[in-house]
This record gives C-alpha cells, sequence and structure tokens, in this order.
C-alpha cells in the first residue's frame, strides 16, 4: 500500500482507516462543513491529530515535516500565496503541462494579479505537481473551472496517477465527479465515516 | 557631572505643570474624546511613579552596592517583560510572550549596558549606580517598545495571514521560510522609530537626555557626545532584542512538526 491510515482523527471526527494502493484514488464526500479538508489537512500534517499515517511504511510522525509535505502534497481549495509573476513558481521559470492544463499560450511571464481564479487553480495545481510529490490531496480542485478545464483537470489527474504508481485523495461535494475519477469512496457527515456506494 | 547652576524646581512649578495636564482631562471632556481617564491615570502614574524611583536612586547612590543594583535592574526588567505583554493585541497563552520578552530584553539590554560601562565608559567601579541605572533604563525602555511594537506585528500577521504561511507550508518550506515576509515586517516595525529618531535627532528635537545634562549645566557638546553614544547604544540595543524576540516569537507559533499553532495565542478558537 502506497498511503495508510489508521485511527486518524482529531476533536469532532471519528477516527479512519484507509489504505489506498499506488494508481489509486480516495473519494471524500460530505456537506460542507463537515470536515473533509480537516481529514487533508491531517494527511498533509498541517494540524495536530491522533492516529497513523504511514507513506510506503514510514510513518508521517517519523520523517521531517518538509520532506512529508512534498511527498504527499495538499492543493487547498483557494491557493493563497503567490510571488509577483507566474514563472518565479517553477524551476527556470517552465510551467510543466501547459496542454493538459488547457493554457494556448506559455503563461510563465504574466502576472499573478491578472489572473482569473480559474487560470490560478490550473496554475496552482501544476506548482503542486512540479514538487512530485507520491500522493495528491486535493480540496475542491475544479470548483472554479468551467466544464471543459473541468475535464482536463479529471483527465490530467487520472493519467497522473495511473502512469506513475501515485495515488489521489479528492474531496468533492460533487458525488457525480466522484463517481467518475475515484475508485474508492468515503462518505462524512455529522463527524462519522461511511462507505460510498 | 554638575551640580551647580540648576534651577530647582518648587512643588508650586510642579503644581503649575500638573494643572495644565488637568485643564487639558478637562477640556477633552465634552467632546468626549475618551482621553480624560487615561490622560489622568498616566499623569497620577508618572508622580507616584517617580518619585519612588527618586527615592529608590538615591538609595542606591547612597550604598553604591552591586547587588542592589542587580536587584533594582532585576526589578525593571520584570516590569518591561509585563510591559511588552501589556502591549499584545494577541498575546500568547502560557508564560510564552512573557519569557520571549524577557529573555530578549535580557540578552540584548544587559549585554550592550555592560558593554557600555565597562569597555566605552569604563566607569570605576563597572556597577557605579549613577552611570549603570540611566544607561540601563534607556536601553530597556527602547528594547521594550521595540520588542512590544515587532511581536504585536509578528502576532497580528500571523494571525490575518494564516492562508499564506500554510500554503509556504503545503508546499514543502519550512516554518523559517514561510514566515520571512511576516518577520521581515515586524522587524522593519519594531526599528523604525530608533532609525528615525535617529534621522531626525537634534533637527526637530532635542534628545531628552542631552537636554537634561544642558540643562544640569553640562557643556553641549559634552552632551552632545554624550547622546550620539546613546543613541548608538539605543539602536543596537534595540535592534538585537527585537532581532531576537521575532525570531523566538516565530519559533512559539510553531510546533516541532513545522505546524502553525494559532492557537497558542489568545483569543484564537
Amino acid at each position: 500500500m502506497l498511503l495508510c491510515a489508521r485511527g486518524l482523527h482529531r476533536l469532532g471526527l471519528s477516527p479512519i482507516d484507509f489504505d489506498l494502493p499506488a494508481g489509486g484514488c480516495l473519494g471524500i464526500s460530505g456537506p460542507s462543513g463537515v470536515g473533509k479538508s480537516v481529514l487533508l489537512r491531517m494527511l498533509a500534517d498541517l494540524d495536530p491529530h491522533d492516529g497513523d499515517v504511514r507513506l510506503d511504511g514510514r510513518s508521517q510522525q517519523d520523517t521531517p515535516p518538509c520532506e512529508w509535505r512534498r511527498q504527499v502534497a495538499l492543493l487547498a481549495a483557494e491557493s493563497q500565496w503567490w510571488e509577483p509573476r507566474v514563472r518565479d513558481h517553477f524551476v527556470d521559470g517552465k510551467v510543466p503541462l501547459l496542454d493538459e492544463l488547457g493554457f494556448e499560450k506559455d503563461p510563465a511571464d504574466w502576472e499573478i494579479q491578472r489572473l482569473s481564479s480559474g487560470e490560478r487553480e490550473r496554475l496552482a495545481l501544476a506548482r503542486v505537481l512540479a514538487l512530485a510529490p507520491r500522493v495528491l490531496l486535493l480540496d475542491e480542485p475544479t470548483a472554479n473551472l468551467d466544464e471543459q478545464n473541468a475535464s482536463r483537470v479529471e483527465r490530467l489527474i487520472e493519467n497522473w496517477r495511473r502512469d506513475a504508481e501515485r495515488a489521489v485523495v479528492w474531496v468533492s461535494h460533487d458525488r457525480e465527479q466522484l463517481a467518475r475519477v475515484a475508485d474508492q469512496r468515503l462518505h462524512l457527515e455529522d463527524g462519522k465515516w461511511s462507505t460510498a456506494a | 557631572m554638575v551640580d551647580s547652576g540648576v534651577i530647582p524646581v518648587s512643588p508650586l512649578d510642579l503644581v503649575l505643570a500638573a494643572s495644565l495636564v488637568a485643564a487639558l482631562a478637562l477640556l477633552s471632556l465634552p467632546a468626549r474624546l475618551g482621553i480624560a481617564k487615561p490622560i489622568t491615570i498616566g499623569a497620577i502614574r508618572t508622580v507616584v511613579q517617580l518619585l519612588l524611583v527618586g527615592l529608590v536612586l538615591d538609595t542606591l547612590f547612597a550604598f553604591e552596592s552591586p547587588w542592589l543594583v542587580g536587584v533594582w535592574a532585576l526589578v525593571m526588567l520584570l516590569v518591561a517583560g509585563r510591559e511588552v505583554i501589556a502591549r499584545q493585541s494577541r498575546r500568547y497563552r502560557g508564560g510564552r510572550g512573557y519569557g520571549i520578552g524577557l529573555s530578549s530584553m535580557f540578552v540584548s539590554s544587559f549585554s550592550v549596558t555592560l558593554l557600555a560601562l565597562v569597555v566605552l565608559l569604563e566607569v570605576d567601579p563597572w556597577y557605579a549606580p549613577r552611570y549603570a541605572i540611566p544607561l540601563l533604563g534607556m536601553l530597556l525602555g527602547n528594547t521594550m517598545t521595540g520588542v512590544a511594537v515587532a511581536l504585536d506585528r509578528l502576532t497580528q500577521s500571523a494571525w490575518e495571514q494564516r492562508a499564506v504561511i500554510e500554503q509556504r507550508l503545503m508546499l514543502g518550506q519550512p516554518y523559517i521560510a514561510a514566515t520571512e515576509t511576516l518577520r521581515r515586517h515586524a522587524m522593519r516595525a519594531g526599528l523604525i522609530p530608533i532609525a528615525n529618531s535617529m534621522a531626525a535627532a537634534g533637527l526637530v528635537s532635542l534628545p531628552g537626555m542631552m537636554t537634561g545634562q544642558i540643562l544640569a549645566g553640562v557643556a553641549p557638546f559634552d552632551a552632545v557626545k554624550y547622546q550620539i553614544l546613546v543613541m548608538f547604544l539605543i539602536a543596537a540595543g534595540t535592534g538585537f532584542g527585537t532581532m531576537l524576540a521575532v525570531r523566538l516569537g516565530t519559533a512559539a507559533l510553531f510546533d516541532p512538526r513545522d505546524r502553525l499553532r494559532l492557537d497558542r495565542l489568545a483569543g484564537a478558537e
């Protein structure tokens, strides 16, 4: 198993166990405000929590925090920190996966301030993929995207995880989307986990 | 130094000066400026505190004991530490804030004062209260302001920019890199007052210490040399103290797993 969680929980959320194989995608659904993002934050080790998370058998707490967060990388619902220009976020200023992300022109020299929220969202995905993580934690990654770009992103993630033996935890309130992209699903409601059909 | 040529201040002079403050407080009442109370309390505190300090200094000067000087220095430090905490809009929970303020002020103010006494002024004995206490007081007072302002800025912006800091952590940056901008701004905020007062020294106002010496009959040029020395000491003391406080204050906002712990600040959920 690539990513294992045992008894993972924090206040107000019941413990959860799961195993995520390489190439797999775990979908997390549930009403907003129920704590779906909290799960991602625990997996990325951004909040104190109980329980154990392992990547390739190595415990989260035995891995230096910076290394862990690069390997189990969280893409927040809205990425907040930006340097002034797009190129500043990438090695040699080269933005990867331009076609796959639906950029017709190279945005390297664009100013971040002038980007639309959808463009930022796709760039944030490129930025996190540039870390070469083993597991990608996605929090509503297509919330600001039109249908065309949303399916581009879905395809990109699908190929990314299958080709390179990597895994995804995908949080969305959109159950139809999760049915498309995930191969195992969990539902969270009132702090309780259940297996989603 | 010089004890002749000073025109003594009579109790009546003090009463007249106090009536100015009272007039200010009274006049502000109808306009509901809300300053009457703080001004009155401040004025009363000034009188009581300074009279007490006058007594203490008289005693210290009379005995010239290193122990008494040490005890008084400690009292000054503890009060400064409390004052730093009082000026925070988001305080560290528990004793953290006090510890950060105390240790950074202790390290910077005390070492700079010691350097000034032993190496620069070569005071004999080095703990001579007439030099040690006023020097330490000026250093502590300024360092306290720098530390308080910088810590306040640091915690306030950590609170406001949580998402930015955490975004940088998510990208695998260590906490020290993730707080780079915050720390820079906090340092600036702490050091701007002393930088400004050095830049404006003499042009806009005559610095207090120099004014005091001139009023006491010291030749202006000698007073100026003293003032320059003291300004530099204050700049160094404030700078080192603020730097240390910002560093310690930042570390206290994170746990060993580089997680931003805003729950360590009062007013957090």
